[in-house]
């Protein structure tokens, strides 16, 4: 393989970014001054080392957070440090919304008009937004927003992000975390140990605190949730981001905090998420110790008796999938922690990294000590600024206490985790769709069979567990298999989390029993006077008439209803609100998200999309053809496409014709 | 005569392909299967040479007990496995594919589109006037082949040719995402600007006449373009020592394309720039 680069040069913030992700050059083959030396041998062929693509998407989100957007130059250097090809790299950069390969000001604010913040008003947002900036996509005082699907936020709709590019803060500031407003007092600070990769504590910005020195570059890389958003709110943090007001803690999206009920969220809200001594204090990593107890078998075994099944969507048996990976004689083995939460109207995976970020890491730990994996990767939304801080700032206090690395608690078993962040691309919680984006390909769903318990991440065996899924290993392996599966239904066991947003008055995580019915849910989050419909399961689920609320919110009672629990989405529609829209909007995600890779979904969520286009207003005869040509090409959409997002585009759309009528 | 190499003897499967007992070589697709039954069913993103993308689903088949439909093409026999190629469900997918292919993109070019449209009574039209459609410019930057992306179906055929299962040069790759998806060089560079060395592998694959060489689209574009009246000859390429066979296209006494046997154990079609595009001495009388 000879590749040829082109003659674009990086800037220096460009280098510098890629030079601290992957350290200097070593040679003039890399892009470093060319010497003598190097003349006098060939980089290329064997010895250009193909293994180091999977660090191109950090490497494109490196120069992405430190400048804003990806030039030629910048490109064609992370090219040659990792022997990719430049056509390849454009390719990977240009499939994730986050990035840009055309210029554009270091500030973008993410607007949500996604479901849950359309319920909330984020039409209006967004038409004040244009009225004081100009469209969307136009630079407007350094900054320029654009339209975003769900950020994950939808307890606080209308949502925004905004993401400023620059250099990486030189000394973020080391502030106690706030807890749940006072609930607990806030206990604990900062460890000093691994201080220089401790995350700053965004809540605090701007809040007094030693704001650090502009360096001369001139941004500073900084973040900034801003929800519920106004208008006004918004032009203030696009002009100066880093005086935005504190985001409330993790455990604000947990109504129920503090029930002694509560199983996954029993930490929420009520202990510091950055001290691991409040982690075990309150019993973290005691499942993890009656792990080493069991041995990789007997966890497995433990799992499979209390009958867990994933939270992700497919409700597959998860000690199967474990069984099925650690059986497998090619190694080595991977485990890959899917928290590439998109689904419209999901938000729980990040209330639960945000909130308890050690549980999701002991729970890796001992997953991937079931099926004899080493190592871990946390396939996390590019869209989740603070999780990422969290559990980065989680995982180094946990190595550094022996917790994770070469010794796990002197076990003799070596793990680790290593976070990988998406940039902006539903399609990447797809699970064969991660292994591709890891490996620095473009984020296009495998076709199946191979599984990947077979051949997963880099061609190995590979677990996939989203990250409900893994936090319920711990209250397995703490009380036992029996004790768990005592509670919920006998197919389906344990609690669930359910995100409820939209027209309720009090959105955000609920955990309940499985079995308790959709009417018990919604009592608990204040239902609205008037309920139109109910969406379960997100984007990719069904709509619930006012007369179905007695629905069991269990996999069997969800689907004997023709509907299905999906990842947990209730989304709460009252009669205000306008369906034809909820539905154009829901086909416009699936149009926008879709890969592209196979013409079904490529071309029919086009289709789709115009055709709820055309009967926007319109009812009965005016619309009966649409409807008809929307049932044919959905069918095929369903049949015929390569992955779950193709195949399940027309379902919330067909469940508002059938079951709510919305165009008769 | 072309050698075809021998392969090491490979177990048998049986599975039932349309109702009857079938046995096919451990490894074979459904596809492959139904070609040795004399099955037609239909293909596009399918090549002869390369490992399947599976990507255009106009191959599906019902395989009993799965939730969606297979893509032939790809899907292995396995044994005891039920398939049924010309169910109501595939037949109404494929129908769909075509519909949706042929709105968007210009099939005018592709072989057995225009029959297959007919024998599943594809009506692209019905999506109505305003129907989106990937509406691109001919990309003409050099003299040797044109990128007509108008034609793409995006089957991924000319990127795999390209880099990794054949050239290994990665000058093209898939950009951008959904709709927008294209084919394109490294910042959608001018191909004599980007590292495309011109072998024209790339067009050998292509099922669409998305890409085609210079001659061919100009002639088209002319309506001088008469296939049925040439002729083919395969020939030694005289160039090098490496030998490749050369197929020679000849209309009115000029070689207006060269193409390369497919099933040369050698070449699988692949040639390099001076075979491919470089016959102008052959035919300068002066
Ligand atoms: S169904 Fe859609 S998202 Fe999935 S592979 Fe096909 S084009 Fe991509
Ligand atoms: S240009 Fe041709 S070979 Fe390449 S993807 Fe398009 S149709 Fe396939
Ligand atoms: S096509 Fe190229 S490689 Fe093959 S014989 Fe001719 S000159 Fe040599
Ligand atoms: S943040 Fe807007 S829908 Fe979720």
């Amino acid at each position: 393989m000879d590749l040829r680069y082109t003659d674009a040069a990086p800037s220096d913030a460009e280098r510098e970014a890629v030079d601290a992700l992957l350290g200097p050059p070593p040679s003039g083959w890399e892009g470093a001054e060319r010497t003598d030396e190097d003349l006098r041998w060939a980089r290329g062929g064997a010895s250009a080392a193909k293994d180091r693509r999977d660090q191109l998407l950090p490497a494109l989100h490196a120069v992405n957070d430190r400048v804003g957007w990806i030039s030629e130059g910048a490109l064609d250097y992370v090219c040659r440090r990792l022997t990719v090809a430049p056509a390849e790299a454009y390719g990977v950069a240009t499939f994730y919304a986050m990035f840009s390969v055309r210029p554009r000001p270091a500030k973008v604010l993410h607007v949500c008009t996604d479901l849950a913040c359309a319920a909330r008003g984020s039409a209006a947002v967004c038409s004040d937004l244009t009225e004081r900036l100009g469209a969307p996509g136009t630079p407007a005082e350094g900054a320029v927003w654009q339209e975003s699907p769900c950020l994950g936020l939808c307890e606080r709709a209308p949502a925004a992000l905004l993401l400023q590019a620059g250099a990486e803060p030189a000394n973020p500031p080391q502030a106690t975390l706030p807890l749940t407003a006072g609930e607990n007092p806030p206990s604990a600070t900062l460890p000093p140990a691994g201080a220089n990769s401790a995350p700053p504590a965004i809540e605090e910005r701007g809040s007094g605190g030693g704001a650090p020195e502009e360096p001369a570059t001139g941004a500073i890389r900084c973040s900034a949730v801003l929800a519920p958003a106004t208008a006004s709110a918004l032009v203030t943090a696009a002009r100066a981001p880093e005086s935005t007001l504190a985001e409330p803690p993790a455990g604000a999206a947990v109504p129920q905090a503090g029930d002694p009920a509560l199983v996954l969220l029993r930490r929420i809200g009520t202990v510091d998420p950055a001290s691991l001594d409040d982690y075990r204090s309150t019993g973290g990593y005691t499942a993890l110790r009656r792990a080493f107890a069991l041995g990789p078998a007997g966890v497995i075994r433990e799992v499979l008796d209390a009958g867990l099944v994933g939270r992700g969507g497919a409700a597959f048996p998860t000690g199967r999938k474990w069984q099925a990976t650690a059986q497998q004689a090619d190694g080595p083995h991977y485990l890959v922690c899917n928290a590439d939460e998109s689904e419209p109207g999901t938000f729980k995976d990040r209330v639960l990294m945000e909130g308890d970020p050690y549980a999701l890491i002991e729970a890796m730990t001992i997953a991937g000590y079931a099926i004899g994996a080493h190592q871990g990767y946390i396939y996390l939304r590019g869209e989740y600024p603070r999780a990422y801080e969290r559990l980065g700032h989680a995982l180094t206090s946990a190595r550094t206490r022996g917790l994770l690395g070469p010794d796990v608690l002197g076990q003799g078993y070596a793990f680790d985790i290593e976070i990988r962040r998406g940039a902006g691309a539903y399609i990447c919680g797809e699970e064969t769709a991660i292994f591709n984006s890891i490996e620095g390909q473009r984020g296009e769903p495998r076709s199946k069979p191979p599984f990947p318990v077979e051949k997963g991440l880099f061609g190995k065996p590979t677990a996939v567990n989203n990250v409900e899924t893994l936090v319920n290993v711990l209250p397995i392996l703490e009380h036992g298999a029996a004790a768990y599966a005592a509670t919920g239904t006998e197919t389906s066991t344990g609690t669930k989390l359910f995100c409820v947003s939209g027209q309720v008055s009090r959105p955000g995580i609920y955990e309940l029993p499985f079995g308790a019915s959709l009417r018990e849910l919604l009592d608990l989050a204040g239902p609205p006077g008037r309920l139109r419909a109910v969406l379960l399961g997100g984007a990719a689920g069904g709509f619930v008439r006012p007369d179905e609320l007695d629905v069991p919110l269990t996999f069997e009672g969800t689907r004997a209803a023709g509907t299905t629990l999906g990842s947990g989405v209730v989304l709460v529609l009252d009669d205000s609100v306008e369906l034809p829209r909820v539905l154009l909007r829901i086909a416009e995600f699936f149009r926008d998200e879709s890969c592209g890779q196979c013409v079904p979904c490529r071309v029919g969520t086009v289709r789709q999309e115009e055709a709820l286009h055309r009967i926007v207003d319109r009812t009965g005869a005016a619309a009966a053809q649409d409807i008809a040509l929307m049932r044919e090409v959905g069918q095929a959409m369903r049949d015929a496409s390569i992955c779950g997002l193709g195949q399940t585009a027309w379902n919330a759309v067909e469940s508002a014709i059938d079951r709510l009528g919305v165009y008769k | 005569m072309t050698a075809v190499p021998l392969q090491p003897p490979r177990r048998l499967v049986s599975f039932t392909l349309d109702g009857e007992e079938t046995r096919v070589p451990e490894g074979s697709t459904i596809l492959d299967a139904c070609r040795s039954a004399g099955k037609d069913v239909p293909t596009l993103c399918q090549g002869d040479t390369l490992t399947p993308k599976n990507a255009c689903r106009v191959c599906v088949v019902e395989v009993e007990g799965a939730r969606t439909l297979a893509p032939a093409c790809s899907r292995r026999a396995e044994p005891g496995m039920t398939v049924r190629t010309d169910t109501e469900r595939a037949r109404h997918s494929r129908k769909v594919v075509l519909e949706l292919l042929a709105s968007s993109t210009d099939l005018s070019t592709t072989p057995r589109a225009a029959e297959w449209i007919k024998e599943y009574e594809a009506k692209p039209d019905r999506f109505g006037a305003d129907a989106a459609r990937v509406d691109e410019q001919p990309k003409i930057d050099n003299d040797l082949y044109v990128r007509d992306y108008d034609k793409c179906i995006l089957c991924y055929k000319c990127v795999d040719a390209c880099g990794e299962q054949w050239q290994n040069t990665f000058a093209i790759a898939v950009a951008g995402r959904g709709f927008d998806t294209r084919i394109s060089t490294e910042h959608d560079a001018a191909l004599p600007d980007s590292a495309c060395v011109f072998c024209g592998n790339c067009i050998e694959v292509c099922p669409t006449g998305a890409l085609s060489f210079s001659t061919e689209f100009g002639m088209r574009a002319a309506g001088t373009w008469d296939e049925p009246a040439q002729t083919r000859t395969t020939t030694v390429c005289a160039y090098c020592g490496v030998g490749c066979n050369v197929t020679l296209h000849v209309q009115d006494n000029e070689i207006v394309k060269v193409t390369s046997p497919h099933d040369n154990p050698v070449t699988h079609g692949n040639l390099c720039i001076k075979g491919r595009f470089g016959y102008q001495h052959v035919q300068n009388r002066d």
